[in-house]
């Protein structure tokens, strides 16, 4: 753990725990109303799941369409769960229920599906998606279309932020870690990174279980911050989304990741009336991005908050990990 | 027993519009090696434009199914130039999520400007169902199974004989050398683009006539199937793709025939992923070593 923080520099601190406490400070005052409090949750949610996929199509170089599956195993377990017993151990056991189901259902998928390559495992990955929304769809305790309602709300901007910061930060050691390393070679090539005994499978699988996770509890704050969920919440439209998110901010870059989450959630808003609007504006984006820059806008590179105050990062080596 | 030929009538009507989509996905992917994931809603507009050309233009069925196709073919030949050849040299996933773009940039697009609400196809003639030892089959059934016969084997031909379809095959075999002896590589892959647009349009214009509904998002769960199919009989083969399209129309009306409905796009996907598994390259596939 000291060894995780060390590496963070006090500008670093004084921008996480200011953007906190600005927030809440802002919430507190009714500056931030219910209203925005819905944007800011979107934002929220949307970071978590794109950084999620983000690590599955930037580190390892996989490509996945059934990511918003993932987040109704974690929504539904959450609010079946918390409307049985409304307290917050109910949710956090929930939480866990959803992160334990969606570790074998990721497991189950990524074994046979990711000795795929590229664009098969795009329609496997979607397949997947979709089974598990049908299979929702068709349980008794799900309760089919309709969907679940009454879902007491847990999740506020202290929770979300924990979590996002969580992700933050997981991503970002795994990303400079031997393992992440290992995965960025996968990425380029993965025969020669086969060849230099890089265990190629199980990184792929690992990475993607990770990403898989990230979803789950994005799908678990959502189901206790909008009271109602239904199957359709989470087909291939939202899996879209989140690969927008992804491959606007750039595959591989957390930072990325965070810049395009905000821009994208506050363009949903803004665009809310013309929904038919924002999707065809998305579409030609997607199009245009891939034609004149493939990689995203940042590629893979990071914005590091520490040598913006002129201190060196001591060059992301740390090789023990 | 008559219940069962009933059902595979039924699944062979089905079936024959999920061969024809999946031809599209086959050839071109035989090509370039891409999902044309925007190729279901070749289908979608191929079957709207139809629908105009019937209601607004008061024209027969079967000529507005021919200028449909020709209308749509263009579109793909358009689509192709703008949105695909700039990434040719581009990494596969580049390729996919700029397919992903086109195909929802087609959907919204088309809602956008016709609305999202479902329009009802006209029916242009009498329904009539003819009776074979018990087994119903309709007009429209046999309309469908003749067009896409015919369809099919004017492709065979174009393919195999046709100096455009060696084209294609030497532009699949090896594009380099193909374009060494003198083919023209953009012009061929345009053009396959093109064909497998046109037979999209067809089974769009036939699954509007049969189902006699249609609407902007149709091409989604039919383009998915149609491309299970592709790869259940081998992508990149023209009969895999036959094979395939009837192959998985059956399995669907059976499943349903036997009263599991809800489940019958799930069990799609999972033939899909055991296909996957158990033999990539299909059933006609010869199961290529990737090379280093």
């Amino acid at each position: 753990m000291k060894k995780l923080l060390s590496r963070f520099h006090w500008p670093m601190w004084a921008i996480i725990l200011g953007v906190y406490g600005l927030v809440a400070i802002l919430i507190e005052v009714d500056i931030i109303n219910a209203y925005y409090r819905i944007t800011l949750t979107q934002i929220g949610i949307s970071l978590i799941a794109a950084l999620g996929l983000n690590m599955i199509l930037g580190l390892s170089g996989q490509f996945s369409l059934g990511h918003a599956g993932f987040m109704a195993i974690g929504a539904y377990s959450v609010a079946i769960v918390t409307i049985a017993q409304p307290s917050v151990i109910g949710w956090f056991a929930g939480m866990l229920l959803g992160l334990v189901l969606t570790v074998v259902v990721g497991l189950v998928i990524a074994i046979p599906t990711l000795r795929l390559k590229g664009d098969y495992l795009a329609i496997a990955t979607l397949g997947s998606g979709e089974i598990i929304r049908i299979i929702l769809l068709n349980m008794k305790i799900t309760n089919g279309a309709a969907g679940l309602s009454g879902i007491p709300q847990f999740t506020n901007w202290t929770l979300l932020y924990i979590f996002i910061m969580f992700c933050i930060l997981f991503m970002a050691r795994l990303k400079f870690s031997r393992f992440g390393r290992a995965a960025l070679s996968i990425k380029d090539d993965e025969i020669a990174a086969e060849a230099m005994g890089i265990q190629v499978t199980k990184i792929k699988v690992m990475i993607f279980v990770f990403g898989a996770l990230f979803a789950s509890v994005a799908g678990s704050l959502y189901a206790s911050f909008y009271y109602v969920i239904k199957p359709e919440t989470f087909g291939i439209a939202r899996s879209i989304d989140f690969l927008m998110i992804v491959v606007l901010g750039g595959m591989g870059s957390i930072s990325g990741t965070i810049a395009a989450a905000i821009f994208m959630s506050l363009l949903t808003v803004f665009l809310q009336s013309f929904a038919q609007l924002r999707m065809i504006i998305y579409a030609l984006a997607l199009i245009v991005l891939m034609i004149y820059r493939p990689t995203g806008l940042l590629g893979s590179k990071e914005i590091f908050v520490n040598r913006m105050f002129g201190k060196k990062v001591k060059s992301s080596g740390n090789s023990s990990s | 027993m008559v219940q069962f030929a009933q059902q595979v009538i039924n699944g062979m009507s089905l079936g024959s519009i999920y061969a024809l989509v999946a031809l599209g996905y086959t050839m071109v992917y035989g090509i370039i090696k891409l999902i044309n994931f925007a190729h279901g809603e070749m289908y979608m507009i191929g079957a709207f434009l139809s629908f105009y050309l019937i209601t607004t233009f008061k024209l027969p069925f079967f000529l507005a199914l021919l200028i449909s196709m020709v209308l749509t073919a263009l579109l793909g030949f358009v689509i192709e130039r703008i949105a695909y050849k700039p990434l040719r040299n581009a990494t596969r996933i580049a390729a996919l999520i700029t397919a992903i773009g086109v195909s929802f940039l087609l959907q919204y697009s088309t809602m956008f400007l016709v609305g999202a609400d479902i329009k009802v196809f006209p029916e242009g003639f009498t329904n009539r169902t003819f009776n074979l030892l018990g087994v119903g089959i309709s007009l429209k059934q046999i309309l469908i199974f003749s067009v896409t016969a015919v369809l099919m084997v004017a492709l065979n031909t174009l393919v195999n004989k046709s100096k455009i379809g060696r084209s294609m095959r030497a532009v699949s075999a090896d594009k380099e050398a193909a374009a060494l002896m003198g083919i023209d590589v953009d012009r061929t892959i345009a053009i396959t683009f093109a064909l497998g647009a046109a037979l999209a349009a067809a089974a769009g214009s036939l699954v509007g006539m049969y189902y006699n509904t249609i609407s902007p998002l149709m091409g989604v769960t039919p383009g998915l199937k149609a491309f299970v199919a592709a790869v259940f009989g081998g992508i990149g083969h023209i009969k895999g793709a036959m094979l395939g399209g009837f192959a998985i129309g059956l399995i669907e009306t059976l499943v349903v025939g036997v009263g599991y409905s809800l489940m019958k796009d799930a069990l799609v996907f999972f033939v899909l992923i055991v296909v996957l598994i158990v033999k990539p390259s299909g059933l006609l596939g010869k199961g290529g070593r990737e090379k280093v």
